[in-house]
């Protein structure tokens, strides 16, 4: 099913009148079937989204429409999604088996199907030996495996995931990802995955939206989202290790970089944020010169710390093409993986 | 003026801030005293902590409340388990005629009037009171309940609707009484007022006065007991639901439970620990039930001209002390320790009871 939010907007008033813009004017349209990703910094909105996809929270404005049907008013429980929220909300009175089968419970299911699906679900995310405990006795993660067997065991039609995996240790964190992904597939339910692992949101996603401060900052396949970033803030946000970000300055369309000529580009003179990720740098005799200020090994690949206008700007290289005697290094970059924006709106000015 | 009130407000600001200081530097000063004694105690070995064992300071620390209940719980009770031995024992000039075991308890158990009705009365204290806690307790915590439930989702208004729910709690229980008896009254009472309204006859319909039926002037008891008692379980109600976390009646509603479910399923539960406390603590009260009857029907415990009698155990015990048969204080103290036993193994039920039920 298609779920659409239209200029979606919610402000919240505390008792002094203060207004907190937590989201803003949100247009999104996702795909009947897709995984997307909701991808953003602590406090931008990104739960509050979810409430509001979920009926849990009413919009200030705007419209949510699920295929056809305007929902917007519609109370939470006549929309048949699935939650996980970000802190579980497990019953804590209720043993696991218990707060999996009560969704099952509120719906016509037979008593013998509702307890086989209970028991498969709890298999599936690896809880089926603590179905009799209560979730006080588990650890995090394992509450967290029961909130998602529980949003997923009444088969929604659309799934809302608040950051489902933060808990877990980084081995089942990835397993999770897989498992999520392959329940997603299976079962074709359009999915929200709310998370600030940019690296998670990347490998799960079949689409990404990026929000800061309420706002929608891109809205792109994982893939394109890294290579084309729409602005300095995506940029920055995706990628590790980050961006190198620094201060440039563009004449007669040349891109001038420690008072040298670094390279052609076609816009007006001016100052530009330059982006320019670590791991596209290139180890080239004929490249631009830069003096290395400290080298790193790790493993692989080799990082290559040195000045660009002042800044620090760290290479990630090829650990056979640079020696550790080495005073200078010269490093290319290719000309699509500079990226140039827009000092004061922060938008890309050489892509897309 | 503006500007005068600005600085006042300021100069305030600026002496509270003074004082705050002091306080924290007195603190600070003490504490730093507090920790040479103690270093210079540890050199020398005298710390007074490590000297005395954590019940000795525990005991120090509670020897207040102690001293107290002591005097005015322990003491009596004590007293009352030796008076029980006493055979015909006379307060006014303290003599007894000898000792007995059980001769006081068999007196109270075969007492007519106790359990058993006497010949010209329809009831007894302990069926009195027995029908008092078991109709009113059930029905007032449930109706405690649902008010509780009910307040809490409502918005406008709220706290007028919370003060107006408390209020009997406040209000003495004499005078309720008396406003009860009013309005039950035969004549011009607003009961048989409101009842006439819809055609019922009411012409001699007598709730608490001169030959009302057991059964109308039990339920006026009833009925007062309950209203009596409904504000302070919904205070203690409404406080712990709204204690409850808002994400779980969220995660209820993302399920799609129904309002009544989530009422049994996920209220109660919750605050299945406060309920127990409210049902035990009500059972014990609704037991030692006395102010109410005398405040509806009199010291006699009874409308006049009736052949029943409305007497609760605690009654029957008092008349002992004050009434008609003033005096054997045996007698009395076995009583109270028959209702004490009554309450004891009916806690202990409910205990049991709460274990499989009560979610801690
Ligand atoms: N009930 C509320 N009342 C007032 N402000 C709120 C309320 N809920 C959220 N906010 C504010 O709205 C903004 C967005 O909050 P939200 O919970 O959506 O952030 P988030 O993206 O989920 O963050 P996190 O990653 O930390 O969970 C925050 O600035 C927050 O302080
Ligand atoms: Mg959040």
């Amino acid at each position: 099913m298609e779920l659409r939010l239209e200029n979606l907007t919610k402000i919240f008033t505390n008792k002094n009148g203060q207004e907190t813009k937590a989201v803003d004017s949100l247009d999104i349209t996702i795909e009947s079937g897709t995984l997307v990703g909701l991808l953003g910094p602590s406090g931008c909105g990104k739960s509050t989204t979810l409430f509001m996809i979920a009926g849990l929270v009413k919009p200030t404005t705007g419209k949510i429409f699920f295929g056809d049907d305007d929902v917007t008013k519609l109370a939470p429980e006549k929309r048949g999604i699935g939650l996980v929220f970000q802190n579980y909300a497990l019953y804590p009175h209720m043993t696991v088996f218990k707060n999996i089968l009560f969704p099952l419970e509120n719906m016509d299911v037979p008593r013998d199907e509702a307890f086989e699906r209970v028991k498969a679900m709890a298999n599936l995310v690896g809880i089926g030996e603590l179905l009799d405990r209560k979730p006080s006795q588990l650890s995090g993660g394992q509450q967290q495996r029961v909130a998602i067997a529980r949003a997923l065991v009444k088969k929604p039609r659309v799934l809302l995931l608040d950051e489902p995996l933060s808990n877990l240790d980084a081995r089942l964190r990835l397993q999770m990802r897989e498992e999520i992904k392959r329940i997603q597939r299976e079962t074709g339910i359009t999915t929200i995955f709310v998370t600030h692992d940019q690296e998670e949101a990347m490998s799960i996603s079949d689409k990404m939206v990026v929000l800061d401060f309420g706002k929608e900052q891109q809205y792109d396949p994982p893939q394109d989202m890294y290579n084309s970033p729409d602005n300095l803030f995506v940029a920055k946000f995706l990628g590790n290790p980050p961006i190198n970000s620094f201060e440039a300055e563009v004449k007669n369309k040349k891109l001038i970089i420690n008072e040298k000529p670094f390279m052609q580009v076609n816009i007006p003179d001016g100052l530009y944020d330059v982006g320019m990720r670590p791991e596209n740098f290139r180890v080239k005799e004929d490249g631009f010169q830069t003096t290395v200020k400290e080298i790193f090994h790790i493993g692989r690949d080799t990082m290559i710390h040195f000045d660009f206008n002042g800044k620090n700007v760290r290479a990630l290289v090829d650990s056979e093409s640079i020696n550790d005697k080495q005073k200078t290094v010269n490093l290319t970059i290719k000309t699509e993986r500079v990226y140039l924006f827009d000092k004061q709106t922060g938008k890309v000015v050489n892509h897309g | 003026m503006g500007n005068l009130f600005k600085n006042a407000k300021r100069f305030l600001i600026k002496i509270g801030n003074v004082i705050k200081n002091i306080f924290w530097n007195i603190r600070r000063i003490l504490n730093n005293y507090k920790r040479k004694i103690s270093n210079f105690l540890d050199k020398k070995r005298l710390n007074p902590a490590g000297k005395f064992p954590g019940w000795a300071k525990a005991l120090l620390y509670l020897s207040p409340a102690l001293i107290v209940l002591a005097i005015f719980t322990f003491w009596p009770i004590i007293n009352s388990f030796a008076l029980v031995v006493y055979e015909n024992y006379n307060m006014s000039n303290n003599t007894i005629t000898g000792y007995t075991l059980f001769g006081n308890f068999i007196r109270v158990l075969t007492d007519e009037s106790f359990i058993v009705p006497a010949s010209h009365t329809a009831s007894s204290a302990v069926i009195n009171t027995l029908i008092i806690v078991f109709i009113s307790v059930p029905i007032s915590i449930f109706l405690a309940l649902a008010i509780s439930v009910a307040l809490n989702s409502i918005k406008p208004l709220k706290s007028f609707f919370q003060t107006i729910y408390f209020l009997p709690y406040v209000t003495n229980t004499i005078a309720i009484g008396l406003v009860f008896a009013y309005m039950f009254k035969t004549d011009g009472g607003l009961v048989n007022e409101f009842l006439s309204f819809f055609g019922i006859q009411t012409d001699g319909l007598s709730w608490v006065e001169s030959n009302a039926v057991y059964w109308r002037s039990m339920f006026v008891l009833i009925f007062y007991s309950i209203w009596a008692s409904l504000a302070f379980k919904i205070m203690v109600f409404l406080t712990s639901i709204q204690g409850i976390d808002k994400q779980y009646y969220q995660a209820a509603a993302i399920d799609a439970t129904p309002k009544g479910r989530i009422f049994s399923k996920i209220t109660v539960p919750l605050i299945s620990p406060m309920i127990f406390y409210i049902t035990v603590t009500s059972v014990i009260g609704a037991f030692k039930i006395y102010n109410a009857i005398v405040a509806l029907f009199g010291v006699t415990g009874a409308p006049p001209g009736v052949s029943y009698n409305l007497q609760s155990i605690v009654m029957y015990i008092y008349q002992f002390i004050d009434g008609s048969n003033a005096g054997n204080l045996s007698v009395a103290a076995a009583g109270s320790l028959i209702l004490f036993a009554i309450i004891l193994v009916l806690t202990i039920v409910q205990m049991q009871v709460s274990k499989k039920r009560v979610h801690y």
